[in-house]
C-alpha cells in the first residue's frame, strides 16, 4: 500500500470517528445524567461520566410518576398494532398476489395512489368517529386506526408473489383448503417479510406520538412518548429525571433493533425498490 | 386436468374473504375520514358541532380563503419551507457522505460505524426532542460546549428566533440521516465494479470518478431519497412540540403544529381540515414533481 493511500485510510478513519462521536455523544450524555445526582447534569464543562451514580430519578419515575404503567400502555398499543396488522395485512397481500377477482388491478391501484394523502388529513374526523364509538382515552382508539396498512399490504403482496404457484397447488391436490393454505404454507415461507414488517410496525407504533397525543386525554393511559412531552412542561428543570425518562423510552427499542437489525436494514431496502 | 388456483369462481369468494377485514379497515378507518375531513374542511365545524353535528354550517371556501389571510398560517408555510429547503439537502448530503465514506475499501469497522450511524434513527423521536432542548441548554448544553472547542461563543439556540428553527433542523439531521445512508450503501453496491475499471484506465481523478460515474448512476436512488425525506420533514411536529412549542416569536411553527392547534387545543374543525388539505396538495405537488423527474431520467 503505498503512502498517498495510507495517508486517505487515516483521514476517512477521523472523518468516520467525528460522526460516530457526534451520533453517540446525546445518548453517552443522556445515560451518564440520568444517573446523576439532582443538579450534577448542569455543569460546565459536560460531565460525560458520572462522578456518583445514583438511581433515585429512576425510583422516582417508578414510585411517584408510576411510569411502569405507561410502559405497559405503550407495550399493549405496540403489540396488538403489530399483531392485528401482520394478520390482516397478510391475507390482503395473500389475495392480491394469488388470487384473481373482478377490479382487482383497479382496487390496487386506488390503494398505491392513495399512499400520497398524509395520515394527518384523517385525523379529525377519526377522532370524532371514535369518539362516538365511545374509543377516546382507550387503548382501542390508538389501535384502531393502524389495524391495516397499504404500505403493509403491498410489502408483504411483493414477497407472495415470488412464491411458486406449483407449491399451493400441491397442496390443494393433497386436499389443503385455502385457509390451511395460507395459515400452514404462506405464512411460514412469508417469515422474513413478516418478521420485518413486525419490527417496522412495532417500532413506528412505540415512537409515535401525534396520534395518541390525540387520542388519549386522560392521565393513566398516556403511553411513553405522551407522557415524555407531557412531564417536560412541569420538569423542566429536573434535567436527570427526564434523561432516565428518556432512557426508559428509547432503551426498549434499541434492543429490539439490535436483536433483530439484520430483518430491519433489509426491510429498509424493500422500501426504497421502486416497481 | 390442471389445477388453477388462480381461475376458479368459487376462488374469488375466498378471494374477497381474505381481503375483507383489512379492505373494511382501510376504507372506514381511512378513505372515509379523508372524505369527511374534505366536507368539513368546507364547513364551520368548531366546538359546538362537537356535541351537534348539525350545528355546522357549509361555508363554501371561506375556511381556505381565511388561512391564506391569515399570517399565522404564511408563518408556519415559510417556516415549513426553511426546514424543507435547508434540511432535506443538508440530510441527503450527510447521507451520502456517510455512505460514500463507509463503502470505501480502505475502511475498517464498517459494522460498527454503520450501527453507532443508525442509532439515532430508530430512537424515538420525542426522546430525542427532549435530550436535544438540554443539549441546546445555553449554558450547559454539550452543543454549546463543542462549539466553544472551536472557539465559538455560546448560542441561546431553543431561544433565539434567528437560531430556533436551524438548531431544529440540525436534530432533524442528526436524527434521520442513517437512514438515507443505508439505501445510498445499497445505491452505491449496485454501481458496476467495471465502470469504475474503465474510469480508472481512462485516468480520472477520484473526484472525476464522483462527478461522472458515481453521481449520475445514483439518481434513481437520490431522487427517492429526496422525495421521501421531503414529504417526511414537511409534516414535521414533535420537533417543535416538545422543543419549542412553536416559539420562540412563532419561529418554529410548523403547519402540521398550527393544524394540532387549530383543531384539537381550539377545536376549529373545519379550519383545521382546510390547513390539512393544503399540507396534503403540498404533498402532491412535490410527489408529481418528483414522478416527472423520475420518468425523464429513466434508462
Amino acid at each position: 500500500m503505498n503512502s498517498k493511500n495510507q495517508l486517505r485510510k487515516i483521514i476517512i478513519h477521523l472523518a468516520l470517528l467525528c460522526g460516530l462521536i457526534l451520533t453517540i455523544a446525546p445518548f453517552v450524555w443522556m445515560i451518564s445524567a440520568s444517573f446523576s445526582p439532582a443538579g450534577q447534569a448542569n455543569q460546565y464543562p459536560p460531565v460525560f461520566i458520572p462522578k456518583t451514580v445514583t438511581l433515585e430519578h429512576y425510583q422516582t419515575l417508578f414510585s411517584r410518576l408510576s411510569v411502569a404503567r405507561y410502559f405497559l400502555n405503550s407495550i399493549i398499543i405496540s403489540v396488538s398494532i403489530t399483531g392485528i396488522s401482520l394478520i390482516f395485512n397478510s391475507m390482503a397481500g395473500f389475495a392480491f398476489a394469488k388470487y384473481r377477482f373482478p377490479s382487482k388491478q383497479k382496487l390496487f391501484k386506488l390503494l398505491l395512489s392513495a399512499m400520497v394523502i398524509p395520515a394527518q388529513v384523517t385525523m379529525l374526523p377519526l377522532f370524532l368517529m371514535l369518539n362516538r364509538m365511545g374509543f377516546i382515552n382507550t387503548y382501542l382508539g390508538v389501535i384502531i386506526p393502524g389495524i391495516a396498512s397499504i404500505y403493509g399490504i403491498f410489502l408483504i403482496r411483493q414477497y407472495i408473489i415470488s412464491i411458486p404457484d406449483s407449491l399451493i397447488e400441491a397442496a390443494r391436490i393433497d386436499g389443503a383448503n385455502d385457509f390451511y393454505i395460507y395459515w400452514r404454507i404462506i405464512l411460514p415461507v412469508s417469515k422474513p417479510i413478516l418478521v420485518t414488517m413486525a419490527l417496522f410496525t412495532f417500532m413506528g407504533t412505540w415512537n409515535d406520538f401525534l396520534w395518541p397525543l390525540i387520542v388519549l386525554t386522560k392521565d393513566s393511559m398516556y403511553t411513553l412518548p405522551v407522557v415524555l412531552a407531557n412531564l417536560m412542561g412541569e420538569h423542566v428543570q429536573d434535567t436527570e429525571m427526564m434523561m432516565a425518562g428518556s432512557v426508559i423510552t428509547i432503551l426498549p427499542i434499541i434492543i429490539v433493533f439490535l436483536a433483530l437489525q439484520k430483518y430491519y436494514l433489509h426491510g429498509i431496502m424493500l422500501g426504497s425498490i421502486k416497481e | 386436468m390442471r389445477f388453477n388456483i388462480l381461475s376458479e369462481t368459487p376462488r374469488k369468494n375466498i378471494a374477497y374473504l381474505f381481503l375483507m377485514p383489512a379492505m373494511a379497515a382501510i376504507f372506514i378507518f381511512f378513505f372515509l375520514p379523508v372524505l369527511a375531513a374534505l366536507l368539513m374542511s368546507f364547513t364551520d365545524f368548531d366546538i359546538y358541532s362537537l356535541g351537534d353535528m348539525s350545528r355546522a354550517r357549509f361555508v363554501g371556501l371561506s375556511n381556505y380563503l381565511n388561512l391564506l389571510r391569515n399570517p399565522l398560517f404564511w408563518k408556519a408555510m415559510q417556516n415549513t419551507a426553511y426546514f424543507v429547503l435547508v434540511g432535506v439537502p443538508l440530510s441527503v448530503m450527510a447521507s451520502l457522505l456517510a455512505a460514500l465514506a463507509l463503502q470505501s475499501k480502505l475502511v475498517r469497522f464498517k459494522s460498527l460505524f454503520r450501527l453507532s450511524y443508525f442509532l439515532p434513527v430508530v430512537a424515538t423521536l420525542v426522546a430525542v426532542a427532549v435530550i436535544w432542548r438540554f443539549i441546546y441548554h445555553p449554558r450547559f448544553g454539550i452543543f454549546n460546549y463543542m462549539l466553544g472547542l472551536f472557539g465559538i461563543q455560546p448560542i441561546d439556540w431553543l431561544g433565539n428566533p434567528r437560531w430556533a428553527l436551524l438548531a431544529l433542523i440540525i436534530m432533524a439531521v442528526w436524527k434521520g440521516f442513517g437512514y438515507n445512508m443505508i439505501i445510498f450503501i445499497a445505491g452505491l453496491q449496485n454501481i458496476p465494479e467495471s465502470l469504475y475499471e474503465a474510469a480508472n484506465l481512462d485516468g480520472a481523478n477520484a473526484w472525476q470518478v464522483f462527478r461522472h460515474v458515481t453521481l449520475p448512476m445514483l439518481t434513481q436512488t437520490t431522487s427517492f431519497i429526496t422525495l421521501t425525506t421531503l414529504i417526511s420533514y414537511c409534516q414535521f411536529f414533535a420537533e417543535p412540540y416538545v422543543m419549542t412549542d412553536g416559539g420562540p416569536l412563532n419561529s418554529t411553527l410548523s403547519i402540521v403544529l398550527l393544524m394540532y392547534r387549530e383543531g384539537f387545543k381550539f377545536w376549529r374543525m373545519g379550519y383545521s381540515a382546510a390547513l390539512a388539505f393544503f399540507l396534503f396538495g403540498i404533498i402532491l405537488i412535490v410527489t408529481l414533481i418528483q414522478m416527472r423527474f423520475q420518468k425523464k431520467y429513466e434508462f
